[in-house]
This record gives structure tokens, C-alpha cells and sequence, in this order.
């Protein structure tokens, strides 16, 4: 039964990736990424980690929906009324992904996979993290703020209008010099 | 009750309360305008336009992708169900998920999919303007809304909702986490695009996301949007309203009157402030409500930190 399940939720995963080529409308191509992004999800609840599960539900929705607003926004034929393609260079890419896909495959039978040492833990999630996070939290925590500083940077870099557009040359507008009004009244 | 017989009467108890909804909007819009129809008219009502939209035509647009529009509207429904099941009714959920406060967070969030694909759906100018408006509610509500329910999730240390239950025995968490509380309680209201935060559906662009729906459709996504409102309604009552705790009466009925309480507020804060634009309240949201669910989280943090708690 289980196995039956995850089959079902491997045929998804793969059958809903396909699909995005296959759809010929943005709206369809996100969704179906979604589909598959949530068989993915599935799968990982069903190993028993039910936290990375639900936030992996959680963050692919959200994620979705925005790209969905962005696709339909930058790609050549948003609404899918008329036909498109989505492929290009296809022979080279075919090669590349037929080959990786048979490498990873591979992968799996071929890795000498270790053996299942002592007792599944109380609470999978918290022992996954430890495992992953223990040793390197200094590093991880490195990484975010890093990461962190640089969205804001980018952000700085990229914004049209900065504070001097905003309250003039000296900051010292009464009211800010704002396109769309917000709801503080700054 | 055992879990199963929970599984059966959770779909009859969330159509009662969404007819508790449909009534006590129909009171308040008929006293606003002024209507005396008296309360029997209000009661009879909710079931008349069911059945007027049931017999209703489906009306479909050229070139409408009914796939998606499908997909949004059931997805809403399927979702507000799934999202309702890790409430305890009682002592016991139907579902007692260990990462319950999570799983809700995940379904509650499927409404920003389901609202854009049914303002998506029908190929048509205003009810797609609607589902963009959707997503930038969305957009704006759900930072607070996170800090508020992971607010709740630490003042217990579990993210089971029985444990944030049980944390309340003494103090509901809604006295000592006062900001948080308020930031669901708006957030509830703007995840089902409801109160103050229907611009989706606003009039303004002829219904919205909503604006090509007719007969059984129609049906559907007004029905889903209020088991919506319900579900976070009724998560409101663990988290913050001390679930089941409470003197005289049993478990179950305090998490049922606790829950009539809160769609009764949010029914009344709908007809009592007008439809706040998205854009303002995406400042709002950001630069008040944000920051104040963080120093909210962080004031629980410390208070859970002095009382030696925190960490295994």
C-alpha cells in the first residue's frame, strides 16, 4: 500500500514536471510545478518528517503564486491563448537532461547506501537538524546574515526612488513625495 | 469522542457555523439598511440562496480556463477543511498533528492559490484584478500572521495544538500575548478575505475574483471563503482562548461558544469599518503589525526563558 502510494506520488511528481513543457499557458506551467513540487512534499511526510513536509507545502505555495504573478509578467504569451513554445537549443538540452537524469538514477542503485544503525529517533526533524546543523550552526549563521545583507543590498542597488526622492535633498519634507499613497501617512 | 466519529461530525459542525455566518451577516447588512424584517426573514434566507444558486445557470466565459478556476475553487474548500481538523474539539482534535500550527499556516496559505486561479479562470479583466488584489493581501498579512501564531507555539514550547492547549490552563495566552491575538485576529479576517479586507471581491471591481462566478460555482466559492473564515475563527480559540478550559460547561462546548464568539466579532467588524486598499494596509502591516509581533515573540521568549524553559 505504501509503496502504491509513493509510486502514485513519483508518477505525479515526474507527470506534473513534464507538464510544465507540455501546458502552453503560464498560469497552467506554475501550477503544475506546484502539483509536483507538493508530491515531492508528500513523499517526504510520508518518511515521517512531518515538519519539513508541511513547510515545504507552506513555502512551494507562496513560492508558486508569486512566480506565477512573475511568469505571467515576463514571459512571451501570459494568458496562453496563443501558442508558444518553451524550448530552446532542445537536442542539447534533451542530451544534458537525459544524461544527468541517467547519472542520478544510477546514482541510487549504485551508491553503497550505509546500513540502519540504533532506534529511529522520537522526533526525526529535530535529529535531521542536528545532524545537518550541529557542528556548523557558526557557519549557518554566517550564511543567513550574509544573505540577509545582501537582498538588502540588492534592493538598495536596484530601488528607483531612495529616501533624497522621497523627503528632498535635505530630508526634511514634511510629507514624502510618494507615487502610491501608503496607510502610516509618513 | 474517538477520533473517526471527530472526522464525521467536523464537516457538520463547520456548515452549521458557516450558517451561523451567512445569518448573522444577513442581520447586520438588513438592520444597516435599515430592512425590518425581523430575525425569522434572516434565518430562512441563507437557505433560499443556496438553493437559488443551486438551480441557479452556470455562467462561463470565452476562452475561460475552467481547469484552474475548478482547482481554486475546490482547493479552497478541500483546503479550509483540512485546515479546521488540527483544532481540538474538546480535549482531542481530529487530527493532533505534532506540527499542527504549521499544517494550519500550510492550508490556510493554499487560499492565496485558490483566490488568484479563480480571478484567473474566467479570461476576464476585473476578476482578474481581484486575484492579484489577493495576493498582495497576502503578501501583507502573512508576516504578522506567522509571528503571531509561532507566538503562541513558543509561549507553550509545541507546535501540537493540545500542548498550547494545555499551556493555557492558568492564563489564556490571549491576556499575556494581547499584540499577537490582535494581529491573528486581522489576519483572520484577511486570509478569507473578509471584513475590512474584502477588496478582492471589492465592488468597486464589479465582485472581483468573484465577479464571473454564477449558480453552483458561486456557491462554492462563497461557501469555501466562509469555512475558511470558520477554520481560522475556531484555530483562534486553541492558540490564544484557552481551547477547551474553561469553568461549568464541558471541553467541547467552550471551544464551540469561543469559536461562535470570534466569527461573531469578525461578522461585526466587517459591517462596522470600511474595505481597507491593499496598499495601505500592506504599510500598515509592515511597518506597525510587523515589528510588533516581533517584539510580541520576543517579550514570550524571555518571559519562557526566565521560567526556565526553552531548550530540551
Amino acid at each position: 500500500m505504501t509503496l502504491a502510494v509513493l509510486l502514485a506520488l513519483g508518477v505525479l511528481a515526474v507527470g506534473g514536471g513534464v507538464l510544465v513543457f507540455v501546458v502552453d499557458s503560464m498560469a497552467r506551467a506554475t501550477f503544475c510545478l506546484l502539483a509536483s513540487f507538493i508530491a515531492v512534499a508528500v513523499m517526504i511526510l510520508m518518511t515521517g518528517l512531518a515538519y519539513l513536509g508541511t513547510v515545504i507545502i507552506l513555502m512551494m505555495i507562496i513560492e508558486m503564486v508569486i512566480m506565477a504573478v512573475f511568469m505571467i509578467m515576463y514571459m512571451m504569451n501570459p494568458a496562453g491563448l496563443m501558442p508558444m513554445s518553451m524550448f530552446h537549443n532542445t537536442r542539447g538540452a534533451a542530451l544534458i537532461s537525459g544524461l544527468l537524469f541517467a547519472g542520478l538514477t544510477a546514482g541510487i542503485f549504485l551508491a553503497d547506501w550505509p546500513e540502519k544503525r540504533g532506534e529511529r529517533p522520537k522526533d526525526p526533524t529535530t535529529a535531521l537538524g542536528e545532524t545537518l546543523m550541529e557542528g556548523h550552526m557558526l557557519t549557518m549563521m554566517t550564511l543567513g546574515v550574509t544573505l540577509f545583507s545582501t537582498i538588502v543590498a540588492t534592493v538598495v542597488l536596484a530601488t528607483g526612488r531612495g529616501r533624497y526622492d522621497r523627503l528632498g535633498d535635505g530630508l526634511d519634507a514634511a510629507h514624502a513625495d510618494d507615487p502610491a499613497g501608503g496607510g502610516v501617512g509618513r | 469522542m474517538a477520533a473517526p466519529a471527530m472526522v464525521l461530525v467536523l464537516p457538520v459542525l463547520l456548515v452549521a457555523a458557516v450558517w451561523c455566518v451567512a445569518v448573522l451577516d444577513g442581520v447586520l447588512a438588513d438592520r444597516a439598511a435599515g430592512h425590518r424584517g425581523g430575525a425569522g426573514r434572516s434565518l430562512v434566507r441563507p437557505g433560499q440562496e443556496v438553493a437559488r444558486l443551486l438551480a441557479g445557470q452556470r455562467r462561463t466565459t470565452q476562452a475561460a480556463d475552467g481547469l484552474l478556476r475548478w482547482a481554486g475553487i475546490a482547493g479552497l474548500i478541500v483546503a479550509s477543511v483540512l485546515a479546521a481538523g488540527v483544532v481540538p474539539l474538546g480535549w482531542k482534535a481530529p487530527a493532533d498533528l505534532s506540527v499542527g500550527v504549521v499544517w494550519f499556516n500550510a492550508m490556510e496559505v493554499v487560499a492565496w492559490a485558490a483566490v488568484w486561479l479563480v480571478g484567473w479562470g474566467p479570461d476576464s479583466a476585473l476578476s482578474l484584478v481581484g486575484g492579484y488584489r489577493f495576493v498582495a493581501q497576502g503578501l501583507a498579512y502573512e508576516l504578522p500572521h506567522m509571528f503571531a501564531i509561532i507566538t503562541a507555539a513558543l509561549g507553550a514550547g509545541s507546535l501540537r495544538m493540545s500542548d498550547i492547549v494545555d499551556a493555557q490552563a492558568g492564563l489564556w495566552f490571549a491576556v499575556w500575548m494581547p499584540a499577537a491575538f490582535a494581529a491573528y485576529l486581522l489576519s483572520a479576517a484577511a486570509m478569507a478575505f473578509w471584513g475590512p479586507f474584502d477588496a478582492p471581491l471589492g465592488r468597486d471591481v464589479a465582485g472581483g475574483a468573484a465577479a464571473e462566478l454564477s449558480g453552483v460555482d458561486r456557491l462554492l466559492f462563497e461557501g469555501g471563503r466562509r469555512l475558511l473564515l470558520v477554520a481560522a475563527a475556531a484555530v483562534a480559540v486553541p492558540l490564544f482562548l484557552g481551547g477547551g478550559h474553561g469553568p461549568w460547561l464541558p471541553a467541547g462546548a467552550w471551544v464551540l461558544v469561543k469559536t461562535l464568539a470570534v466569527l461573531a466579532l469578525l461578522v461585526w467588524l466587517r459591517h462596522r469599518l470600511p474595505v481597507v486598499r491593499m496598499d495601505r494596509w500592506t504599510e500598515i502591516s509592515w511597518i506597525v503589525l510587523l515589528p510588533l509581533t516581533m517584539v510580541q515573540a520576543l517579550a514570550v521568549a524571555l518571559v519562557v526563558l526566565a521560567r526556565g524553559g526553552g531548550g530540551p
